[in-house]
């Protein structure tokens, strides 16, 4: 048995857990954005990438490249995202927490009703945004797709990473996150931040969900349920806190589900997901916020 | 004085809620009598998360897999064990309870969202885990009352015989859920009023000086996660006895999500408010697929009426009645 040992079927199956825990983790740092600046988990942030991708579909099926339809669709839903924020979540800014997860929800269904409203629900696909051929590294082959898939996702968190550390505007969206009365003295307008936030979320998640469709032969409004799940599931197992956990934890998730997949035939393809909320459950006990999360301290 | 008109009020309150449960089903249709049984069961449960979330601050978006333990354990002893299906109720409650208790044990090391979120994962495993014991459980298939053990079933002839009144099944299944609802009620309110309450309120505004005030935090914590469990299981079992089959769609996330929308609709912390939650989450749907059945519009409505509902009502249901009650409540508390 492990003679036999397929190390180019391991080396294949980490990329494409890679590919599948990048798309996770653009949208699980969406979920951190938010989280951190508001303390709440935004549950919409899934059917949200899914209304972005049946844009980018629409863009598509009008003539645009992909490319085009990518770019304009980022932009799309960085401005949906903010329009979201101050119809809904702007009236309950100050309400509990709870209260706000309840919007959030049900922005679920509202924007879950507009994708079935506007797009019937024949299936539909996306064209792959990379070549599907594979290219031969050190002997194994990877599909392009996968490795073009990862490059734009770290490619996305990294210029979300520049955003925040060296510009100003970076500095206000990170000021009114860690204290907001002292930013609203300093002139920091956080509620739009807040605000910006949102839209920066949005964005990401469209992301997402635009390299998640080409990579399925078909897709419905259903698009992103699933996704949302591994996201949610990463963002924790790295710490709600942590936009680097969401990461670091979605793409260990991606690689840890595709090989359990794989590798042990009780689990399947059924039980995946079981099999993943039960391994963060785990490391929930054991670090109760996260890998990267901080110990939250209080004063009393 | 005051305590005198204080207690009276209450007694007119209690009245008439009475008077209102026992004379709505000669009110309305026989078959709107079963849409306000499931109202019922969702009442039970909302009342159950409500002693969690409200009183005690732990939320759960997992309701929904309490109910699905009730509700299974309630099929598993029609099905299996030939057991009536009424009779299952209180150990239906047992088993929730239990669970309740053991879910509760992990979630004292978590807090807020991250509780959430686990509990949201345990509603969403729940269906998944259903289908693999399939041998207890049915599988998708689920358990079918009807089909493999009729004669447990109340009211398959379509009437129903209690100390001598006979009423149709969907009066009998009213009076059954709303009766257990009220008891259900009625000790939770003893629940909250007592010193179970006051320690569970003592944890929510804050851990740290409720420990420090001798509250044992684990103890109530999971406490109020078992008598949480109770309540879901038995709505869980109302649920089954009701419809006379379970599968896994029967408690899926949805379900564990409109529980939440429910008690925070009828107000968290506060408990007559929750007749409307439950009323609010079982017309809900049949509302909003009325409006239009055009595709994605009863989706849209739906979502669309619990956002405005909440941010009208921040307080929920439970917060409006507090309010428009306070002219009079608030001299009867006052001390002169």
């Amino acid at each position: 048995m492990l003679v036999a040992f397929d190390w180019s079927q391991l080396a294949q199956q980490t990329v494409i857990g890679l590919s599948s825990g990048g798309t996770w983790a653009l949208l699980a740092l969406a979920i951190v954005l938010i989280y951190r600046s508001t303390g709440v988990v935004n549950f919409a942030q899934g059917e949200l990438a899914m209304l972005s991708t049946f844009v980018a579909w629409s863009l598509v099926h009008h003539g645009l490249s992909y490319w085009g339809a990518f770019f304009l669709t980022i932009a799309l839903s960085f401005l949906g995202g903010v329009g979201i924020e101050r119809a809904v979540i702007r009236p309950v800014e100050r309400a509990p927490v709870l209260t706000i997860v309840i919007v959030t929800l049900g922005l679920v269904f509202v924007i879950d009703g507009i994708a079935r409203w506007g797009w019937s629900s024949e299936t539909r696909s996306l064209p792959n945004a990379f070549s599907t051929r594979p290219i031969d590294i050190v002997g194994v082959a990877f599909s392009i797709q996968d490795l073009g898939n990862i490059a734009v996702s770290l490619g996305v968190v990294v210029l979300l990473g520049l955003l925040f550390r060296y510009t100003k505007l970076g500095l206000a969206l990170r000021a009114a996150a860690v204290n907001p009365q002292e930013s609203r003295l300093l002139g920091v307008r956080v509620s739009w931040m807040l605000a910006l936030g949102w839209g920066l979320a949005a964005a990401m998640g469209a992301v997402s969900g635009m390299l998640t469709a080409p990579a399925l032969a078909s897709f419905d409004q259903n698009l992103m349920q699933p996704v949302l799940l591994y996201a949610l599931a990463g963002a924790v197992l790295g710490g709600l806190e942590s936009p680097i956990g969401a990461v670091v934890g979605s793409l260990l998730l991606g690689v840890f589900v595709n090989l359990v997949g794989t590798y042990v035939g009780w689990v399947g393809n059924d039980l995946r997901l079981p099999v993943a909320l039960v391994i963060i459950l785990g490391v929930l006990l054991v670090k109760p916020s996260g890998l990267f999360g901080r110990t939250a301290v209080r004063r009393v | 004085m005051r305590r005198a008109a204080g207690i009276v009020l209450w007694l007119a309150a209690v009245a008439a809620a009475l008077a209102v449960f026992l004379l709505l089903p000669h009110l309305v249709s026989d078959f709107h009598t079963r849409d306000l049984a499931s109202a019922g069961a969702f009442f039970i449960a909302i009342v159950g998360l409500n002693l969690l979330t409200g009183y005690t601050g732990q939320i759960s978006l997992g309701h929904g897999a309490l109910m699905a333990i009730g509700g299974y354990t309630t099929a598993a002893l029609v099905v299996h064990e030939h057991w009536r299906d009424v009779w299952t109720i209180p150990l239906a409650g047992l088993a929730a309870g239990i669970v309740g208790f053991v879910v509760g044990i992990p979630a004292l090391r978590l807090s807020g969202l991250y509780l959430a979120l686990a509990t949201f994962a345990f509603a969403v495993a729940m269906p998944s885990l259903l289908k693999k014991f399939s041998g207890l459980t049915g599988g998708t298939q689920g358990l079918r009352f009807l089909e493999s053990a009729p004669f447990q079933v109340t009211g398959l002839k379509g009437t129903v015989t209690v100390f001598g009144h006979t009423t149709t099944q969907n009066h009998f299944l009213y009076y059954l859920t709303w009766g257990i609802g009220l008891l259900g009620f009625a000790v939770a309110w003893l629940i909250v009023r007592g010193r179970f309450g006051r320690a569970f309120r003592a944890i929510r505004d804050s851990e740290a000086a409720a420990a420090s005030s001798g509250v044992n935090l684990a103890a109530y914590k999971t406490l109020a996660f078992a008598i949480s469990g109770v309540y879901a299981g038995v709505a869980g079992s109302l649920v089954a006895i009701q419809s006379e089959i379970v599968n896994p769609l029967s408690f899926t996330v949805l379900l564990s999500i409109l529980i939440v929308v429910g008690a925070v609709v009828g107000g968290l912390g506060s408990l007559p408010g929750l007749v409307l939650g439950a009323l609010f989450i079982q017309y809900l749907p049949s509302i909003a697929a009325h409006v239009s059945t055009r595709q994605g519009v009863p989706e849209f409505v739906y979502g669309a009426a619990i956002i405005v509902v909440i941010i009208l009502l921040p307080g929920g249901a439970g917060g409006l009645l507090r309010r428009l009650a306070a002219p009079l409540t608030s001299r009867l508390y006052t001390r002169p």
